[in-house]
């Protein structure tokens, strides 16, 4: 059973106007790391917000600790589940500071000030993510780069059991890229459990222990991530000739073909 | 964290200085020791009456619609996500504005105005929501536009009356569309809406903050974003159609105060509600003082000044804020 998961029990996501496809039936427990691999439009963000009970299933369920999502109350379900969202609204200006410190919302009453052990969390939160220094920024001067960071820091100050992060090295250096996917799966060996979509095939096979394919049509498959990554598999769901090869000692994955020539059976 | 006490206190200050000059001033100036003493119950007869009956009563009422207007405006921004934003955005005015007018031409008393008055704004209250809540995709954009396209259906009608209105009752007319304090007759039920309001909306501060991020970011940090938008909304409309209802309807306070007490104190709700509610009540009961002497013994209507303090203001602060 998926008891100490999150879990997809026969879940279809909502996309309208596509055919139902594959239900998925699938547990990230702790200590996975689950990368969600596939082209635009596929739903990986449609899959990663309905495990996030924030947006309804068209039939199954997503669960968490064997209970439904809708079940959940929505303070105790933000304790244990936080998301990195790919696309962020500043409405108000705000330094980074304050918005590390929304990730304590879930856990502070009405009346409640953030106390300086919040205070203290959103710091290291922020220093983890090489954003110290910036607290009293507005969001507003941040590059793409540290904006990103931040929302990350923000989901560790929320400190869940399990993250649901969208495309988390969107805008980010190689470097920043290699810290928050260290980062992650440093979390996913403290015991949580890790979903993310990601569009770099060979991050998710450097760092995934699972990989989930998702494909335009609702069509999936899922397992373990040096089963999933076989080349005519990803060649079938990006729609794009792949070549595969060793370098210090892992898989990788190019694309094949020159920049110039017309795409093979016209795309 | 940051302490909310110390600009807490500052406007609370300006807001009894604010009620105090609006009770000294006037075609019978009460210096301070007299206004002690009539508020210690000693004093003249003639000060008594000036400033328990009548000025009192004006510069509360005065305290209490721009402390009403400016957290409507503040918690319709917030759920706009929208710092532009104002009370009267979605068509509230415009609805008591109708229910006002027509009632004046059917010559009824001013307590059935301000009756009519409360009930043209809740009905277009209920109007925009229904309308833009359609089929159930609820979006602030959506929201928006039916609350811009109703408020002009309102103005048109407004404008047909003022068309056919008897020539008389032009004048009376025209003052309570641009904001009269000189019928606010008991200040006592905005003053319990104010407290209310604020009583409520500063423990719910934090989550506006967080929705203020957006709904989707708010529903993963634990908000409920749906019943918390509808409070929001209903709040917002009830605050200003009592303030309506109190005074006609005053521009520029729910819009400018709110947004120059963001540039100066961030934007912590918890913070800006409350300091809203006291600097909108202050300059209100400032603007009013103006109203009543500027043109002695003539009076101005208060939105008069509002928007000639509140234009220049607004486009100043723009125009810094884009460079």
């Amino acid at each position: 059973m998926t008891g100490d998961g999150l879990a997809a029990e026969a879940l279809v996501i909502d996309i309208p106007g596509r055919p139902d496809g594959q239900p998925l039936d699938l547990a990230v427990r702790p200590g996975q790391v689950w990368g969600v691999l596939g082209p635009n439009g596929a739903g990986k963000t449609t899959l990663l917000h309905t495990l996030a009970g924030l947006r309804p299933a068209r039939s199954g369920a997503a669960s968490l600790a064997g209970r439904p999502l809708p079940y959940w109350r929505r303070k105790a379900l933000a304790r244990r589940l936080g998301v990195v969202f790919q696309e962020r609204h500043d409405g108000f200006p705000a330094t980074v500071l304050e918005t590390a410190l929304i990730g304590r919302h879930p856990y502070l009453a009405p009346w409640d000030m953030e106390t300086a052990a919040d205070v203290a969390i959103a710091r290291e939160a922020l220093e983890r993510l090489g954003l110290a220094g910036l607290e009293e920024r507005l969001v507003g001067t941040l590059s793409g780069g540290e904006r990103q960071r931040l929302s990350v820091a923000t989901v560790l100050a929320q400190e869940p059991a399990f993250w649901l992060a969208d495309e988390p090295t969107n805008h980010l250096d190689l470097r920043h890229q290699v810290a928050v996917m260290d980062l992650l799966a440093a979390q996913a060996a403290a015991g949580c459990g890790v979903l993310l979509c990601l569009h770099d095939i060979n991050l998710a096979a450097r760092w995934c222990t699972h990989i989930l394919l998702l494909y335009p049509d609702g069509k999936a498959c899922w397992g373990p991530t040096d089963a999933m990554l076989a080349t005519e598999a990803l060649e079938a769901l990006y729609g794009q000739p792949l070549v595969a090869a060793e370098a210090g000692g892992a898989r990788v994955f190019v694309p094949a073909g020159g920049g110039v020539s017309p795409p093979p059976g016209g795309g | 964290m940051r302490r909310l006490a110390p600009p807490l206190l500052i406007l609370a200050a300006v807001a009894m200085a604010a009620l105090a000059l609006a009770v000294g001033i006037g075609s019978v100036p009460i210096p301070p020791a007299a206004l002690w003493a009539v508020l210690t119950g000693s004093g003249e007869p003639l000060h008594q009456t000036l400033v328990l009956e009548l000025r009192a009563p004006r510069a509360l009422a005065a305290l209490a619609v721009g402390g009403l207007l400016a957290v409507a405006g503040a918690l319709m921004q917030v759920l706009l996500r929208n710092p532009l934003a104002d009370p009267y955005v979605l068509g509230l005015s415009g609805g008591a504005a109708v229910g006002a007018l027509a009632a004046m031409l059917l010559g009824l008393g001013s307590a059935l105005v301000s009756g009519a008055a409360f009930a043209g704004a809740l009905l277009s209250t209920l109007l925009v929501f229904g309308l833009a809540h359609g089929t159930g995709s609820w979006t602030p954009t959506r929201l928006l536009l039916t609350g811009v396209v109703v408020a002009s259906g309102w103005s048109a009608l407004v404008t047909f009356m003022l068309a056919v209105g008897p020539t008389r009752q032009l004048p009376g007319m025209l003052y309570w569309l641009m904001g009269d304090l000189a019928y606010a007759r008991s200040p006592w039920w905005a003053l319990a809406a104010l407290a209310a309001a604020v009583a409520v909306a500063v423990p719910l501060g934090r989550s506006l903050n967080v929705l203020a991020r957006g709904p989707l970011q708010a529903a993963a940090l634990g908000v409920a974003v749906r019943p918390l938008e509808w409070g929001i909304y209903v709040a917002a409309s009830v605050l200003t159609a009592v303030a309506v209802t109190t005074a006609g309807s005053i521009g520029f306070v729910g819009l400018v105060v709110p947004h120059m007490l963001r540039l100066v104190l961030g934007n912590d709700q918890r913070l800006i509600l409350p300091a809203a509610a006291l600097a909108g009540g202050a300059l209100l009961t400032l603007a009013d003082v103006l109203a009543r002497t500027l043109i002695a013994p003539e009076q101005l209507p208060v939105g008069v000044i509002t928007a000639m303090l509140g234009v220049p203001l607004f486009l100043y602060l723009l125009h810094r804020s884009r460079g």
